[in-house]
């Protein structure tokens, strides 16, 4: 039972992530910006809700840039934040648009020097001549500070869209794919990256399949997984060789032949893959559902969800509108029981993958109060509308949720629509 | 409010042009029995699929820097449709596309067979363009000291790092990196020493060949292009 708990308004929203504690969530947008928020530390006795987020941190994380040998410009918009594990005081991020990626370092000051000998409070310098005596410098408090730096450029390793970044469990590498490659980076070397992953055929007009998301196994530091626009997920093991072009395992489910038509490729495309927490199961995002694989069996997933099956009678109107290419993203929760993702007219559903059940919510002002519960929503497919459903012909394919995130350790969510991010948690009884 | 516009219309319209083709045609991967077949795509909703997929190819294929997973999804779709229509169906034609005149041309002029070798010539190209580097990134100022952020190693023997079909940026090699750039405008027969139009100067009054003229304002303006890439303005980068 969730209850709405929080909104903030931005720009178009990109990317979504809780760091590793879940105390802080960065949010990307398409304006080069993150915005990070923290949550507040519980030291009330009564209350009855976990901490509330609020605004950290606000920083330019990317600019627009000029290739001036293509003639044409970068996009800003961040696609992709992902957190570094806590070592000391700092925090540590990377984010990416299109073509670079940034290691942004976030720390806190809350004290500062005062009683310098030649300088001033304010800044000045003073005329040596008039210093007769000499004293200590000490730190005294002052105003929270947060300050975000950018420690680590990685760029022009990427001649297409970065769509992916991941960190792997050693710490010290991460992964970067594009539409045809995935590279493999050393966070303290930034000019220098290996290529582990290349589909560019030699001959371009045998493209027929791009990359569409990659991510490392959160346990082990050797394997990494890469989906692709042909609805096909592959394995590899850098162990095995330097250029992982051959997988050790491809998961793939054959094509429902009842199901076919013209657009079956563009709805199997995966849109998004993410490994549970324990590592032993993967979860895709197609255009009309979320898999579930266990890593010991290729042939098919052993979990599937209907997310919005409602629409595949509709897919002629929305290849039409563009709308059958949105890139939905999926998440687990901490425990790796329930899984989420986002559909249109700001709905976005969770499967509970032990009882087998799953709810509608949606995400919106005028249905949100504070503190109130979120009513499940029902989708009317066809015949007659029940009361409270709402019909496929009113669904606004305008207001689309791509990035959700899920709280690593509590049932606390965030929820991003177009222009506003919502958090929501569970009931704390 | 979007959903059921355009096909809906156009599927009507069709319809009655197109009565004589079967709907066995177009449905071969369905059963007879399936219920969807009532709604399966008629031959006709075949070919308007095609235009709007064209339309998409195009509009993808204008863009400054394509979506390579939007066009390769499009392609695909494209040829699993032209797969599907009778074989003997020429091309319909796209009503009046606003695109460029050379790709919609190529596209509609083909037969079949040459409608994938234009698809596969578009592609072709797009990866030349790609295939250039980066324009050089802002430098950070904590980053490791002295060392370039990215970009091609002086030495080539760096190059050996990136595995096979680097990731890096020359990827078709040194020639890869101007094949892209237009040359038309050297080997035309303007710059001809032997050309009359030069010999004769500006002035010259008509009567003159169709072929334009190459005058001093336009001279200048070449060799402005030729020599600054300064020309091309920086957006303004706000401190850190």
């Amino acid at each position: 039972m969730y209850f709405f708990c929080f909104n903030h308004t931005a720009d178009i929203i990109s990317t979504v992530e809780f760091n590793h504690s879940g105390e802080l969530l960065a949010t990307g947008d398409k304006g080069g910006r993150v915005v990070i928020f923290q949550q507040e530390q519980e030291n009330k006795i009564q209350s009855h809700s976990r901490g509330e987020y609020n605004v950290y941190s606000t920083f330019q994380s990317h600019e627009p840039e000029f290739d001036y040998l293509k003639s044409l410009e970068i996009e800003e918009k961040i696609n992709k934040i992902r957190w570094l594990p806590q070592k000391n005081a700092a925090q540590f991020l990377l984010s990416t648009n299109d073509k670079t990626i940034k290691l942004w370092k976030i720390s806190e000051r809350d004290k500062r020097p005062e009683g310098y000998n030649l300088k001033e409070e304010d800044g000045r310098y003073r005329d040596p001549t008039t210093v007769t005596t000499l004293r200590v410098p000490v730190f005294r408090p002052m105003d929270l500070m947060v300050e975000a730096s950018p420690r680590r450029i990685f760029a022009n390793a990427h001649t297409y869209h970065i769509n992916s970044i991941s960190i792997n469990s050693d710490y010290e590498t991460y992964l970067s794919a594009d539409d045809l490659r995935i590279n493999l980076w050393h966070l303290e070397i930034t000019d220098r990256s290996f290529n582990i992953v290349d589909i560019k055929p030699a001959n371009m007009e045998e493209l027929t399949e791009v990359i569409t998301a990659a991510e490392f196994h959160p346990n082990s530091c050797n394997t990494f997984v890469y989906s692709s626009s042909k609805g096909t997920i592959r394995l590899c093991d850098m162990r095995a060789s330097a250029l992982c072009d051959r997988h050790s395992k491809l998961f793939e489910e054959p094509e429902d032949p009842s199901n076919r038509s013209f657009f079956s490729e563009i709805i199997s495309s995966i849109s998004d893959v993410k490994f549970s927490h324990s590592g032993r199961y993967m979860m895709t995002r197609d255009y009309l559902s979320v898999k579930i694989w266990d890593l010991n069996m290729e042939n098919r997933p052993v979990e599937t969800y209907q997310v919005h099956e409602y629409l595949r009678s509709k897919l002629c109107s929305l290849y039409e509108n563009d709308c059958i290419f949105d890139k939905f993203e999926c998440c687990w929760n901490g425990s790796d029981s329930v899984v989420m993702t986002g559909s249109y007219n700001n709905f976005f559903r969770m499967f509970d993958r032990n009882t087998k059940r799953d709810i509608t919510l949606e995400a919106s002002r005028e249905n949100n109060k504070p503190r109130t519960v979120l009513k499940p929503r029902k989708v009317c497919a066809s015949g007659k509308r029940k009361k409270d459903e709402i019909s496929v012909d009113s669904l606004d394919f305008n207001k689309k949720i791509l990035h959700t995130a899920w709280h690593p350790k509590e049932n606390i969510i965030a929820v991003a629509t177009t222009n506003n991010l919502y958090i929501f948690q569970d009931k704390v009884n | 409010m979007m959903l059921s516009k355009g096909l809906k219309r156009k599927r009507e319209e069709e319809e009655e042009e197109e009565e004589e083709e079967s709907l066995a045609v177009d449905t071969w991967w369905l059963e007879p029995s399936h219920p969807a077949v009532a709604q399966a795509p008629l031959a006709g909703a075949s070919s308007t699929l095609f235009d709007l997929s064209v339309l998409k190819l195009h509009h993808s294929l204008r863009q400054s820097e394509p979506d390579l997973r939007h066009l390769v999804l499009v392609v695909n779709t494209l040829r699993r449709i032209q797969a599907s229509m009778a074989p003997s169906a020429a091309l319909p034609s796209v009503p009046s596309p606003p695109t460029a005149p050379s790709v919609a041309d190529s596209l509609l002029a083909s037969s079949d067979a040459g409608l994938s070798a234009s698809m596969a010539s578009l592609l072709e190209d797009l990866s030349h363009i790609e295939g250039l580097s980066q324009a050089p990134q802002p430098q950070v100022d904590e980053g490791p000291p002295g060392r370039p952020t990215g970009g091609t190693p002086p030495d080539l023997g760096t190059l050996d790092l990136l595995g096979p079909g680097t990731g890096c940026l020359l990827d078709d090699g040194l020639e890869g990196l101007f094949e892209d750039i237009d040359t038309s405008m050297y080997d035309s027969e303007l710059w001809a020493p032997t050309s009359e139009d030069l010999k004769h100067g500006p002035e010259d009054g008509p009567g003159k060949e169709e072929a334009p003229e190459l005058d001093e304002t336009e001279l200048d303006y070449l060799m402005d292009v030729l020599v600054s890439t300064q020309a091309l303005e920086r957006p303004q980068e706000p401190g850190r």
